[in-house]
């Protein structure tokens, strides 16, 4: 597979995969994938289980660094600048390319110091005023804050799952990252706080470049603009979300569409 | 019938029941099974080979062991009642002395008589104790076949053999853990008691709280105020095994888990965790005389050299020092676990937010993973305050307070050994005095490894 089967003609693409492809060890996850995010469009990844979604997602902050057996070919760039290069710091990186998980993961701290956590690594802010200043802008793009106001130092692992999912939204704002990367974010919440979250990520758009995956296409069709189907490794078709899913031009993507497998 | 014999005898008999109950209980269940209804045959036809060969061994073995133990006194009255014991002395002492002697010529361990009359018992000896050797074969010969017997009768399709195995051999299990709770009741309760006797001649609060340890002058008459006091015990206990050795153990035990559970590679820490882990398995009599004869003279060297008073070639330094590398593989172990316990996504979360591994380390995982690092510390405490021989060999005898670490001090693993070595008079307040401090010891060790054991599966839950 060489170009996508529908490209997009994005004029100036945040960042751009060309004929990326991904190994556990000898296992191919990856088959050559080449997509362009842009930084105006929320685009959603697809997909049935295993089709290396979330894999590529995670080569996009270089996630996968942490899998000791994995390897990944081909070039990606972050505003033209290669991020598997040697140059390239993966900490800047991190820090420009923010990701959200699938499980809520808060750390273990007062839901202040989840936030001041990104922020103090980086050496963002310093004074004590300062910080209080960036965890309440954070916590407030991620509509968290006239929930939380009064009880800052209370842990992050007491709120509820999807109070817990925007504060790690919010921990990832707290660096003013440029693209902000969603691994299944609402997968273990329940439909209340999904509706949040997405409400969330219609109001982030345009901030920041959003790459979210999801099992769920209704949610796909609800919150991306641009919507890419992975299967089995390789990128199916990747168009304006209304286009994919009224009128797909793949048999692959019909299928998945109308639930013929899944 | 000698007891290989015997032994023998009923090892085939078990067998043979075995056998024989499997072959009627594999036949009688074929009958059934033609009868066509699944429900007529309950057990398998080996539980009923057991059960017949369980009947068969256990009474006859639950006798012999009973007989074994009252037949000697039926031995001792048939040979006082023959003619030849009339001329026995009277008084018990020489009694028994001469019956001994006769038994033991009687049974082939002593070849001749220094007492005369001795000689004439061994006749009526050997007589007494074949007469109720063989009676006691015959008598478990007999309860094997009864036993056998009734079992035997008992086989049947429908019969629940294998109900009746399987309570056997819960109950036998349940005896075998019973056995070591009763074991550690005895030793508590023995310890209780003679710490009891101890503090009904020296004042709790004497003991507890006095500065003076010299047992010797109390057991020399000089009586036993102020002799008892076992703070500079605690006091060398603690330098030692909870000061030195943990400032030695914490941290390197804490960096050697921290570079094994997040930077080495797969292999390295293949062979690493466990030649790590090894050091546990030294015995600690070996850490011992590398402790007195290694590490205490190289330190003693060292404190004349840069100008320490009063060090000596016995000290807490060179005891703790050796006793903290001892405990490493505790303390990394422990804190190995529940750094590896901290959930993947908590690492994932931190390094997505593009802080590096050891800020990571730093800032996320050690803080999630400290409940159970101190739960290990704790433990590893206990254990150290409990050790005996590196402190026994390295640590001294002298009952200093003192804070001077190339000073000989002593513990009080070091001081129950000194007064329980070599003849002792159980009723004096300085043989006693152990069994206080070990009371001490058991108390302190119990609540710590009570606390360590809370913390840690507290700390287990919040991510479960």
């Amino acid at each position: 597979m060489t170009e996508p089967t529908n490209p997009l003609a994005i004029a100036n693409p945040k960042m751009s995969a060309r004929d990326v492809k991904v190994f556990y060890g000898a296992k191919q996850a990856i088959k050559g994938v080449s997509i362009d995010v842009d930084m105006d469009n929320v685009t959603a990844f697809i997909g049935p289980s295993g089709c290396g979604k979330s894999t590529f997602l995670r080569t996009l902050n270089r996630m996968n660094d942490t899998v000791a057996s994995a390897r990944v070919e081909g070039t990606i760039t972050l505003d033209g600048e290669d991020i598997y290069s040697p140059s390239m710091d993966v900490v800047q990186l991190r820090a420009r390319v923010g990701m959200v998980f699938q499980k809520p993961n808060p750390f273990p701290k007062s839901i202040y110091e989840n936030i001041a956590y990104g922020p103090r690594i980086h050496g963002l802010a310093h004074a004590k005023a300062d910080l209080d200043v960036v965890v309440e802008k954070s916590l407030r793009r991620a509509g968290l804050w006239d929930e939380v106001k009064d009880r800052l130092h209370d842990s992050g692992t007491a709120l509820s799952g999807g109070q817990q999912q925007r504060l790690c939204i919010g921990r990832a704002i707290a660096v003013e990252p440029e693209v902000i990367l969603m691994d299944e974010p609402c997968s273990a919440l329940d439909p209340i706080a999904t509706a949040k979250i997405e409400e969330l990520i219609h109001e982030l758009r345009g901030r920041y470049a959003i790459v979210i995956v999801t099992h769920n296409m209704q949610q796909a069709a609800r919150v991306s603009q641009r919507t890419a189907f992975f299967h089995l490794g390789d990128l199916v078709e990747y168009g304006v979300t209304g286009d994919i899913f009224t009128n797909p031009t793949q048999e692959r993507t019909k299928d998945y569409i109308t639930g013929r497998y899944g | 019938m000698t007891g290989p014999a015997l032994f023998l005898l009923l090892a085939g008999l078990g067998a043979i029941a075995w056998v024989s109950a499997r072959a009627r209980a594999l036949r009688l269940q074929t009958v059934a099974r033609e009868t066509g209804r699944r429900d007529a045959v309950h057990s398998l036809p080996g539980y009923h080979g057991w059960y017949v060969a369980l009947w068969t061994l256990a009474p006859a073995v639950l006798f012999l062991a009973v007989w074994a133990n009252i037949a000697p006194g039926l031995v001792t009255q048939a040979v006082l009642a023959d003619p030849a014991a009339q001329s026995l002395p009277m008084d018990d002492f020489s009694r028994s002395a001469i019956l001994g002697e006769a038994r033991s010529i009687a049974t082939g361990a002593q070849a001749g008589a220094f007492n005369p009359l001795a000689q004439g018992l061994v006749e009526p000896y050997r007589a007494a104790i074949s007469k109720y050797g063989v009676a006691g074969a015959v008598l478990a010969i007999v309860l094997a076949f009864a036993g056998g017997a009734y079992a035997f009768t008992r086989v049947r399709p429908d019969f629940r053999a294998r109900t009746r195995v399987e309570r056997l051999v819960m109950a036998t299990l349940l005896i075998a853990s019973l056995l070591a709770i009763v074991t550690t009741v005895g030793i508590v309760a023995s310890l209780l008691w003679e710490s009891f006797r101890f503090f009904s001649m020296v004042n709790p609060l004497d003991f507890l709280f006095g500065t003076k340890w010299s047992p010797q002058s109390a057991a020399m008459g000089y009586g036993n105020e102020d002799a008892f006091g076992a703070v500079p015990l605690f006091w060398g206990t603690i330098f030692i095994g909870a000061i030195i050795a943990m400032v030695v153990a914490i941290p390197l035990g804490l960096m050697s888990a921290i570079y094994l559970t997040q930077y080495a590679k797969p292999v390295v820490r293949k062979w690493m965790k466990p030649t790590l882990e090894m050091l546990a398995g030294v015995p600690t009599v070996v850490y011992g005389y590398f402790a007195a004869l290694t590490i205490a003279p190289a330190l003693r060297d060292f404190a004349v050299m840069i100008g320490i008073h009063g060090a000596s070639s016995e000290s807490a330094l060179a005891a703790g020092l050796v006793m903290g590398v001892m405990i490493i593989p505790f303390v990394s172990s422990m804190a190995d676990d529940s750094i590896a316990a901290v959930p993947q996504s908590m690492r994932d979360g931190s390094l997505a937010m593009g802080a590096t591994t050891s800020e990571t380390i730093r800032k996320v995982l050690i803080p999630a993973a400290l409940p159970g690092v101190v739960g290990g510390v704790l433990l590893a405490v206990s254990r150290a305050i409990g050790e005996t021989m590196i402190v026994v060999m390295a640590a001294g005898l002298a009952a200093n307070l003192t804070l001077n670490p190339f000073a000989s001090v002593t513990t009080v693993t070091t001081q129950i050994v000194q007064l329980l070595t070599g003849d002792q008079e159980f009723d004096s307040a300085k043989t006693l005095a152990a069994f206080a401090l070990g009371l001490v010891l058991f108390v302190v060790t119990l609540l710590l490894n009570i606390v360590a054991l809370r913390v840690v599966k507290k700390y287990r839950e919040a991510y479960e």
